[in-house]
């Protein structure tokens, strides 16, 4: 009982990365990036091969982290510059990109028990050798959580990170400003997909394997970890605890939590919800059913963009 | 100088709608006036602040800058030079960043948006003493969601964050519609003193008359796609509102309203 809550604990950190990319497209610049579902398994198929190859594991996450980047630039510059809807934008580069990753490393590809992945590599041996597997999946995917967590909060205080929010919340506000909307979309776009890819980079060292199918269904999932959290936090915000939180200039950072916060508690929150699922008895197969249906559900119930049903 | 040449503007070409506004219309502003626009809806005046700013394309003529052409400029590497202030109070600023967020971009404007901090401590204190003088109270709220604030006061920061950065033309398209009758007297002032202090090229549509006489150095009155009235300097000083408002209702009877 307890590892299956610590393991669910690990998916729900490792997904968070995936929900940081949809966070970004989806709730900061309102754009539904499908392309989410061929770039996680980008990231994965790239890092399997590596690994096979014998390649350092570290090295596998700039390298994920740089063909995400591509991919995001890709839907960015097929929407902005061909002028192609976001949503169908998102669906080329999804479509495109199976084919880019059967190519790399065919439709299933395993990483042997003797290949090092982050969890095994020397320099994780010597700092965290005294614990399980299963304990040093729990810190690592944590630290990597909380740092891309740290930098993403720092970067969104960043000039260009407020142009970013900007261009989301009121586009023509960045044209006024002589910046071309276009070109920060992009960016948005390739910074999402390179944390996406890395989501995929991190699930190939936890599983030890890539899979062509391995991305259906991430949009969805990251949307739904989104939506979850920020709606969580929209609650809480409102709560008697987080306005006495707010009231004292100390304690104000615990009555206004970040919205990356809000994407890890999300998806910790959803990869427990599907868990639950599992647990009551549900095949395996109908794991992606029960993802769309919560889906479905969170949608409803937190009023579609999970925003509105506060101020309403 | 800002100069209209000859410009050409059809609407839905080619199909059953097709509507041809401007059929080689040109129009000269001089520097540092202060031009405000008047018609009735479809006369073209908000279109020409769109050809103007690069929003809407055309399908012939010139737009020229001190006698350099503009035309093939994108809409914001023009507004480099130019301020917008719009009719919705929302257009002008980021509902869900803070004032102060605001207030950093607006002063932010034309250099580079990189990895440095956003909000610029030592700038606070500016911005302070900017809100003040708008006299509306915002100072005290730099830390509130812009989306908080009323119509008014957010279109009071809008024509701030428009003109805190060196520019030289001021385009105001109905930017006291959505206001109260006391808030829009308050921000056509602010207008007048900051058009005024920074010696700006203005051009503002009104449906308001008084303003257009009171403020104005020169009123065009437009009527589908052609300049009907345009009084300057000497002439201006002898229009009043009564000369304007047979003017319109001549164009309105000659319309069949």
């Amino acid at each position: 009982m307890q590892d299956l809550l610590i393991s669910t604990l690990i998916q729900g950190l490792i997904y968070a990365l995936i929900s940081f990319g949809v966070y970004i497209t989806y709730s900061i610049l309102d754009f539904p990036d499908l392309g989410v579902d061929g770039t996680f398994p980008l990231g994965a198929a790239i890092t399997a091969v590596l690994l096979t190859r014998g390649v350092n594991a570290w090295l596998t996450l700039p390298t994920a982290i740089l063909v995400g980047t591509l991919a995001g630039l890709f839907t960015g510059l097929i929407h902005v510059r061909l002028k192609i809807r976001n949503l169908l934008a998102g669906i080329i580069t999804m479509t495109a990109l199976f084919s880019v990753n059967l190519q790399i490393a065919g439709s299933n590809l395993a990483v042997d028990r003797d290949t090092d992945t982050i969890f095994t590599s020397p320099a994780v041996m010597a700092l965290f050798g005294d614990m399980t597997l299963m304990g040093r999946k729990l810190v690592i995917s944590l630290l990597l959580v909380a740092a891309v967590k740290v930098l993403l909060d720092l970067y969104f205080k960043t000039k260009s990170g407020l142009l970013l929010r900007a261009v989301g919340d009121n586009a023509g506000l960045v044209t006024a400003l002589a910046k071309d909307r276009g070109s920060v979309k992009i960016l948005g776009l390739a910074i999402s997909n390179a944390l996406v890819a890395l989501a995929g980079c991190i699930v190939c060292h936890d599983l030890r394997s890539y899979s062509a199918t391995m991305g259906t269904g991430q949009l969805v999932y990251g949307l739904a970890a989104v939506i979850i959290g920020i709606s969580t936090f929209r609650f809480y915000e409102g709560s008697p605890l987080a306005r006495m939180f707010r009231s004292r200039k100390a304690l104000r950072w615990l009555g206004a939590p970040a919205g990356t916060t809000a994407v890890i508690v999300g998806s910790v929150l959803y990869k427990l919800c599907i868990q639950i699922a599992l647990s009551m008895g549900l095949p395996a197969n109908m794991m992606k059913l029960i993802t769309a249906m919560l889906f479905l559900l969170v949608l409803v119930l937190s009023g579609r963009k999970g925003e509105e049903i506060i101020h309403a | 100088m800002l100069e209209i040449q000859n410009i050409t503007k059809v609407y839905n070409p080619g199909t059953i709608t097709e509507h041809c506004l401007f059929d080689r219309f040109s129009l000269t502003v001089e520097e540092g006036q202060f031009v405000a626009i008047v018609g009735s809806n479809g006369s073209g005046k908000t279109s020409l602040l769109n050809i103007i700013c690069g929003s809407i394309p055309i399908e012939g003529g010139d737009v020229l800058v001190d006698g350099q052409s503009i035309a093939r400029m994108k809409d914001y590497q023009r507004y480099a030079a130019m301020g917008r202030v719009y009719q919705n109070p929302a257009a002008g600023t980021c509902p869900n960043l803070t004032m102060l967020e605001n207030l950093s971009l607006a002063d932010n404007k034309g250099k580079t948006f990189g990895l440095s901090r956003a909000v610029n401590k030592k700038r606070v204190d500016f911005y302070r003493e900017q809100l003040q003088s708008l006299g509306l109270g915002l100072e005290d709220k730099l830390d509130v969601k812009m989306g908080a604030l009323s119509g008014g006061q957010r279109q009071a920061v809008s024509l701030l964050m428009a003109t805190m950065t060196p520019l030289r033309f001021l385009i105001l398209d109905e930017h006291t519609a959505a206001l109260d009758p006391k808030t829009a007297e308050i921000i056509m002032e602010l207008t007048d003193k900051v058009v005024r202090e920074k010696h700006l090229t203005a051009m503002m549509v009104t449906h308001n008359l008084r303003y257009a006489v009171e403020y104005g150095d020169r009123v065009l009155m437009m009527d589908r796609g052609h300049v009907v009235l345009d009084r300057a300097g000497e002439e201006k000083k002898n229009t009043s509102i009564d000369d304007i408002l047979e003017m319109f209702n001549q164009i309105s009877i000659v319309c069949g309203n």
